[in-house]
């Protein structure tokens, strides 16, 4: 169905997948890019969030604590993970840091699956959010709007913190080098659990800000993984512009190609990442050199 | 010479002793004898050496067919009770049982699928190496029913499918050692197309969803078929999806804009609850017309009646068929009883299909397989939860009727699981496309 209206609809539907996308990739790529650890526990932590807001909404029925709970928990869970697991594997190698990542994430997902069976929860959107937008050219659901402008602050504050803050330019100097930070007298150690724990916020908070739009379910986090790893990809790895841009074009390719047929949305995801590892393997915005 | 008349001549005592060990191992020799008529088979006879046999379950427990997979699995869990205990439900299907299935106690083994084919197929290849199942059972996923009759006609095991909605199942990708009790894509097109054109007119325009699957593209394929041969209905788009999808908005957007004003939906499992959902977010439904042409158990729990009603879907079974057959009644009182619920169509399907299946044996009079299929396809007439059916040689398909519902209104329900009215018991055999029309070749017995 190519129409120009059917166009702008997809180009906007396209805005708001992305937005969502960039956002849980932005938490994937900054852990990668200061720890070198590639976290595929990072699609059941996002799992996690949705459960751990969905929790606080049943008891409390209000979908603000629902997120500021599912952001707090993953935080929480985040900085126990690199404590306690993830700290021991910097120094070894890359296979390691996959099995015990994907290790936690099959942990995660059963445990879920054990305390909330395999049906499916759902997380009412709040009251004023509910229903739908006459966009004009669209009707749009009034939630996944507001799911637009909730990324886009999201996105903004991680911004401040990477760019605009001490804490943030440690960070981005660990990404490039973080053997040169650590001979700086900096407490690399300590910089890597907040980065962790800060990883893992923004996928608890992608988890409950999801919730709503697909409800929950405990492989909810596999499907978005990979997509997760294919905007890490085509963004740059380690780069939170990256993510952004990536989250962004890898959303407008699955709604466009939806427009002319839905069956290869994602073989046309897949084909522009293959297009962008064999003319710019580093990613749209990575740096050379970088892992 | 004293010792001589005291001592039992050699010879006599060797045919004694013989004698004695003979009569101790007669029911071995007996079964001997009989398999030595047949070389081994599958499973046979090595399945039905002891007290009990086991059959080998693949259904979802995880993932988006998981729900309708626990709700089946019940139904098989009844069923086998029954079996064993020789329950008055299962000899109105199996007028031969007695306990068990010619006295074997049965067990079930069961494995989690995910609605996978190669994980539902290792499962039971692993049930056959190490159970020696001499049934198999299990799908949700017409995928996993297609890669089961597979293996089914190689490792010569009888296999009766779970819920399976393609026209393949028993069309193109039919096996002489697969069978299948519920409706499908061909059945329920036929039968809820007259009511759709009745409800809603000639020359609508129609959108649909389509998982991309065998099961997905065979229902729409008939479904959009008759509504336009038989009603001039146009269609506007196909929203074909991956199974297991969580967000339909790309697809959604299309179907707004393409101006349908009938939306079928045949999107399955926790997919057809949230792209019903999300197409409710997006305005499609109630700007369009909501269809169902394969009904989903619980889809109406999950959705909410506000959404369900009015809707009309063809189903397998519904409970309150209990108010018009005997069987359902019984079936529905039981199963309440045991689990809690009232049971949704996959546990009716499964239940029924083990009946089925004990009734075949008991006429064949042996485990044998090619006895069990040419019991089979004698096609007997069986008493069922839906009146008189019988299982149709050529293609091992049964001739069932198909039920149409039609969704409640909130106000309307007399209770919390009273979602839906049956509106029309659709006799089956009309529904059916002729044996040989899908392409269904059924292989080899042995």
């Amino acid at each position: 169905m190519i129409t120009w209206a059917n166009f702008g609809s997809q180009l906007f539907n396209g805005l708001a997948l992305g937005a969502l996308l960039a956002l849980i990739a932005s938490g994937l790529t900054i852990i990668y890019g200061t720890l070198g650890v590639l976290n595929l526990a990072h699609g059941a932590m996002f799992m996690l969030g949705g459960y751990a807001g969905y929790m606080t909404y049943q008891a409390s029925g209000s979908f603000v604590a629902a997120v500021a709970a599912g952001t707090l928990a993953l935080g929480v869970l985040g900085i126990a993970m690199e404590r306690v697991v993830i700290r021991y594997f910097y120094a070894r190698p890359h296979e390691d840091q996959l099995l015990v990542t994907f290790g936690l994430a099959i942990v995660f997902v059963e445990a879920v699956r054990w305390y909330f069976s395999s049906d499916s929860k759902t997380v009412q959107a709040p009251a004023a959010l509910q229903g739908i937008t006459n966009m004009g050219f669209m009707f749009y659901p009034t939630y996944r709007l507001a799911v637009v402008g909730i990324c886009a602050v999201a996105l903004l504050a991680l911004f401040v913190v990477l760019y605009r803050t001490r804490l943030g330019m440690i960070v981005r100097a660990g990404i490039e080098d973080s053997v040169m930070v650590d001979s700086l007298g900096i407490n690399v150690d300590r910089v890597f659990m907040v980065v962790f724990g800060i990883g893992a916020m923004a996928a608890g908070f992608a988890g409950i800000i999801n919730a709503p739009i697909v409800s929950l379910a405990p492989e909810v986090g596999e499907q978005i993984l990979v997509q997760t790893f294919v905007v890490v990809v085509i963004g740059g790895v380690g780069s939170f512009p990256g993510a952004v841009l990536g989250g962004l074009i890898a959303g407008e390719i699955i709604s466009l190609t939806s427009m002319v047929n839905p069956g290869y949305a994602y073989v046309m995801l897949f084909a522009a990442m293959t297009l962008v590892l064999m003319l710019r393997p580093r990613g749209l915005l990575g740096k050379l050199g970088r892992e | 010479m004293p010792h001589e008349g005291s001592f039992m001549p050699r010879r006599r005592f060797i045919g004694a002793g013989l004698g004695v060990a003979g009569s101790l191992t007669l029911p071995g020799f007996v079964s001997r004898a009989l398999a030595a008529d047949h070389p081994p088979l599958g499973t046979w006879p090595a399945g039905i050496q002891g007290k009990e046999a086991f059959i080998g379950v693949a259904v979802p427990r995880t993932g988006t067919y998981a729900e309708q997979g626990e709700d089946e699995l019940k139904g098989w869990q009844l069923a086998v009770e029954h079996i064993n205990g020789g329950n008055d439900l299962i000899r109105q299907i199996s007028p031969k049982t007695k306990k068990g299935v010619l006295g074997k106690q049965l067990k079930l083994v069961v494995a989690d699928s995910a609605a996978k084919p190669n994980d539902a197929v290792q499962a039971e290849q692993r049930f056959i190496t190490e159970n020696h199942v001499i049934l198999m059972t299990g799908s949700t996923s017409s995928a996993v029913a297609v890669a089961m009759n597979k293996l089914a006609q190689r490792e010569k095991v009888l296999y009766v499918t779970g819920i399976s909605g393609s026209n393949d199942t028993t069309g193109k990708d039919c096996v002489r050692y697969g069978f299948r009790q519920n409706f499908y894509g061909e059945t329920a097109a036929n039968a809820i197309g007259p009511v759709l054109l009745k409800a809603y007119g000639k020359n609508k325009k129609m959108a649909f969803m389509t998982p991309d699957y065998t099961y997905g593209h065979t229902v729409t394929k008939s479904t959009s078929e008759y509504l336009k041969e038989h009603g001039g209905w146009q269609m506007v788009t196909n929203q074909v999806s991956p199974l297991g999808a969580t967000d339909y908005s790309s697809y959604l957007t299309n179907i707004a804009n393409s101006g349908a004003e009938v939306l079928l939906n045949v999107n399955w499992g926790r997919d057809a609850v949230l792209s019903t959902q999300q197409a409710k977010q997006f305005g499609v439904i109630p700007k369009m017309k909501l269809v169902i042409p394969y009904q989903i158990p619980f889809l109406a729990k999950n959705i909410g009646a506000e959404l369900s009603e009015g809707v009309y879907a063809s189903t397998d079974f519904w409970w309150t068929l209990e108010d018009k057959y005997p069987l359902a009644k019984m079936f529905v009182e039981a199963f309440r009883k045991k689990y809690g619920y009232n049971p949704e169509w996959g546990a009716e399907n499964a239940y029924m299909s083990f009946a089925m299946w004990a009734d075949a044996v008991e006429h064949a009079g042996g485990f044998y397989p090619p006895d069990v299929i040419k019991s089979y396809e004698e096609g007997r007439k069986l008493q069922s939860m839906v009146g008189e059916v019988y299982f149709r040689k050529e293609d091992h398909q049964l001739v069932r009727p198909v039920i149409i519902v039609r969704g409640k209104a909130p106000k309307a329900m007399r209770n919390k699981e009273d979602f839906w009215e049956v509106t029309e018991v659709v006799p089956g055999a009309p529904l059916m496309q002729k044996p040989d029309e899908f392409g269904c070749k059924l292989g080899e017995y042995t």
